[in-house]
């Protein structure tokens, strides 16, 4: 069935977003009635619906399009704009410092969510490149409106990353439409030329005429937050709002989850970048002070857990890894609720500064602890029906190295997320801390989710999440069975003892005021300090011999052969990233008008 | 009763440890189970998740306190100016 004039429901998030500010004091209601509006679009419209418009005359963008995945994502998306907005509402009104902060922040939030939707509806690589970079715009935006010049900064350097990791997708995306362009192909924006998966990636050499792929993936894999391309997450993140975060939390890597799924489900390579993930992100966050920055390195954690799935790549995986994101959207957006919570009301974030809370802040502490469980995959908890398919899946296909390393990565989660974020913030020792709990709509966002993680860990109650899964079970059919007797025996096993480990090396574990250096060392001081101690200077130094070869030389060859009438200059040049802003928006405001004119 | 009590502790240990040891034991009934199968060898033997996730994240602890710790930690105003 096709369609012109529907547009696709994460818009609705993102025009609506803009138009909150303008509605003054009706705004914070409305906002949590959009993000419902989208729920109920996605779920309304019929899934063999596309709707395509016209583009640059020749080319037909799908702006709305069913693929196995696109529910799953959408669908918790949207959950998540609810609750973060019910999160980040400005209870004392828009007019005060918290209101003044929403005002910029939640319309952003909501440009971010909306085009995350709008990603998992593309049917084209066009349409799904422009809302991928309208993201990062929305994102950056919701960093910055922290207000804090800590934030300010993150927020650059994280823009400067996902511009050049747009610039690298582009590139790869480019280079593909030429080359089918050149083969004759009639539709080289359609997204099925862009499946690589095991049996088109694999089959690549690392040659120059294989790029494509190759620069595709680097793009996503930015976005991913895989290492060393993701120290932007816990650069930037902990950075944003105690609101902030809880939206940033959601959208950018598992937009990537999705993207990567479609486009190279079955890819060898990514079982070993997950692994890498999984890992990475534990060392981490065991190393590291800032609560928020624990949770940051958990998603990169938790991420890999999805990445390795992906790149296993059969039925069971691919389910796992997008049920896994479902449940890891949820019970991530938790802890750093809870933890958003302990920050807002006592302005602060390193464990060594927080303990003994669960005093004052009962109902903070319960949810954060059931969060703790469900992304330690604890029985009864969301993440263990959803994250057991990926290592089901390791096990079936005999991936030995995956599925070890994914079960200790699975004791490991318990360790530096499950008990070191609950045992520091809210025992731990005695801060004299006795802050309330937040406010009602903090509560109330941070129950609903706790309860979430607690429902879709119930036996019989996990059905409607997989039934939405990117291969449901065939009629009569049992798509997976996570409720068998030694399933949940072996997990508390593992768990449990991973806490035995926790707490027999508890003096190891104490925390210190340190950070741990990690790839975003390169571009804040190794690039920096090389400019300014080592190129600068022997520029300086050179200057008279530069000025001479670049500049004199280069007149006088002029002025013999040929002397030009005297020119002003009327352009300036652009750095890539205001160049990509530019870009991004025109083609944005071009679909806009190209959907309101069809 | 009060967390900080080192009463409280002491029997908050006590618990924990019988639990661990009756779950080491559960593995006498796991293996007698119709799903219990093992993959790979290994991870179907007695008590295997048991010292498995022990182990691991002893390792893990271990190697990022004092190998990449070791290298890569700084003070947390490093990047300050």
């Amino acid at each position: 069935m096709t369609e012109a004039g529907l547009p696709p429901p994460g818009l609705i998030l993102v025009l609506g977003g803009l138009v909150l500010p303008l509605l003054r004091g009706l705004g914070p209601a409305i906002a949590l009635l959009l993000p419902l509006l989208t729920l109920a679009a996605i779920w309304a419209i019929p899934t063999d619906l596309t709707v395509t418009m016209p583009f640059m005359g020749q080319y037909d963008l799908t702006v709305l399009a069913f693929n196995p995945p696109t529910r799953v994502f959408a669908t918790i998306f949207a959950v998540m704009a609810f609750a973060g907005a019910l999160f980040a509402h400005p209870i004392t009104g828009i007019d005060s410092e918290r209101g003044k902060r929403w005002r910029v922040e939640l319309p952003a939030a909501f440009v971010y969510a909306g085009s995350a939707i709008c990603v998992t509806f593309a049917g084209d690589i066009l349409s799904l490149f422009i809302f991928w970079e309208l993201m990062a715009i929305g994102s950056t935006t919701v960093i910055w409106s922290a207000g804090t010049k800590e934030a300010g900064r993150a927020g650059y350097r994280y823009a400067l990353v996902h511009f050049v990791g747009g610039v690298l997708l582009m590139a790869g995306i480019l280079a593909k439409v030429f080359a089918l362009q050149s083969a004759g192909v009639a539709d080289p924006l359609a997204l099925h030329h862009y499946f690589f998966g095991a049996a088109g990636f694999e089959g690549l050499s690392l040659g120059t005429g294989d790029l494509a792929a190759w620069l595709i993936l680097l793009g996503i894999l930015v976005n991913a937050a895989a290492p060393p391309l993701g120290s932007w997450l816990a650069d930037a993140y902990p950075e944003a709002s105690e609101s902030g975060t809880v939206f940033l939390s959601a959208f950018t890597t598992k937009t990537a989850v999705y993207v990567l799924m479609l486009l190279f489900a079955g890819t060898q390579l990514l079982v070993y970048v997950g692994l890498l993930m999984a890992v990475y992100g534990i060392v981490y966050a065991i190393l590291e002070n800032d609560m928020r920055r624990i949770l940051a390195y958990s998603i990169v954690n938790q991420v890999g857990f999805m990445v390795c799935g992906i790149g296993i790549g059969t039925a069971m995986a691919l389910n796992g890894a997008a049920a896994h994101a479902f449940a890891h959207i949820v019970y991530k957006a938790l802890l750093l609720m809870s933890a958003g919570s302990v920050l807002y009301m006592t302005g602060k974030r390193k464990c060594t500064d927080l303990g003994g809370l669960y005093h004052s802040m009962p109902i903070t502490m319960t949810c954060g602890i059931i969060g703790a469980l469900a992304i330690s995959s604890f029985p009864l908890t969301s993440g263990f029906v959803t994250k057991s398919m990926i290592n089901q899946a390791a096990a079936d296909q005999h991936l030995a190295l995956a599925w070890f390393t994914l079960t200790a990565a699975s004791a490991g989660v318990f360790l530096h997320a499950g008990i070191k974020f609950p045992w520091f913030v809210f025992f731990q020792k005695d801060s004299g801390l006795r802050p309330p709990d937040p406010p009602w709509n903090m509560r109330a966002a941070m129950i609903f989710f706790a309860a979430v993680c607690i429902l879709l860990g119930v036996p019989g109650l996990y059905g409607p999440l997989y039934s939405i899964l990117p291969f449901p079970a065939a009629e009569g059919e049992t798509l997976y069975a996570p409720y068998t007797v030694p399933h949940v025996i072996n997990q508390l096993q593992l768990l449990l003892f991973s806490g035995l480990a926790f707490f027999a090396l508890l003096p190891v574990l104490k925390r210190t005021l340190t950070i741990t250096l990690d790839a975003d060392w390169f571009y804040r001081r190794l690039f920096p300090g090389a400019w300014k101690h080592l190129v600068r200077p022997v520029v300086l130094a050179f200057r008279e011999f530069f000025d001479y070869l670049f500049n004199q030389i280069p007149q006088m060859l002029k002025d013999t052969v040929y002397s030009p009438p005297q020119e002003t200059r009327v352009f300036k040049e652009w750095g890539l990233g205001g160049a990509m802003v530019v870009i991004t928006g025109f083609l944005f405001a071009y679909l806009v008008l190209g959907y309101i004119a069809a | 009763m009060s967390l900080e009590d080192p009463q409280t502790i002491r029997k908050l240990w006590i618990v924990s440890l019988v639990v661990l040891a009756l779950l080491v034991l559960a593995d006498f009934w796991v293996m007698k189970d119709p799903h219990h199968h093992a993959h790979f060898g290994i991870d179907g033997s007695f008590g295997f998740y048991s010292w498995y996730g022990f182990g691991v994240c002893a390792v893990m602890v271990l190697v990022s306190k004092f190998v990449v710790g070791l290298i890569l930690k700084r003070k947390d105003t490093f990047y300050d100016d």
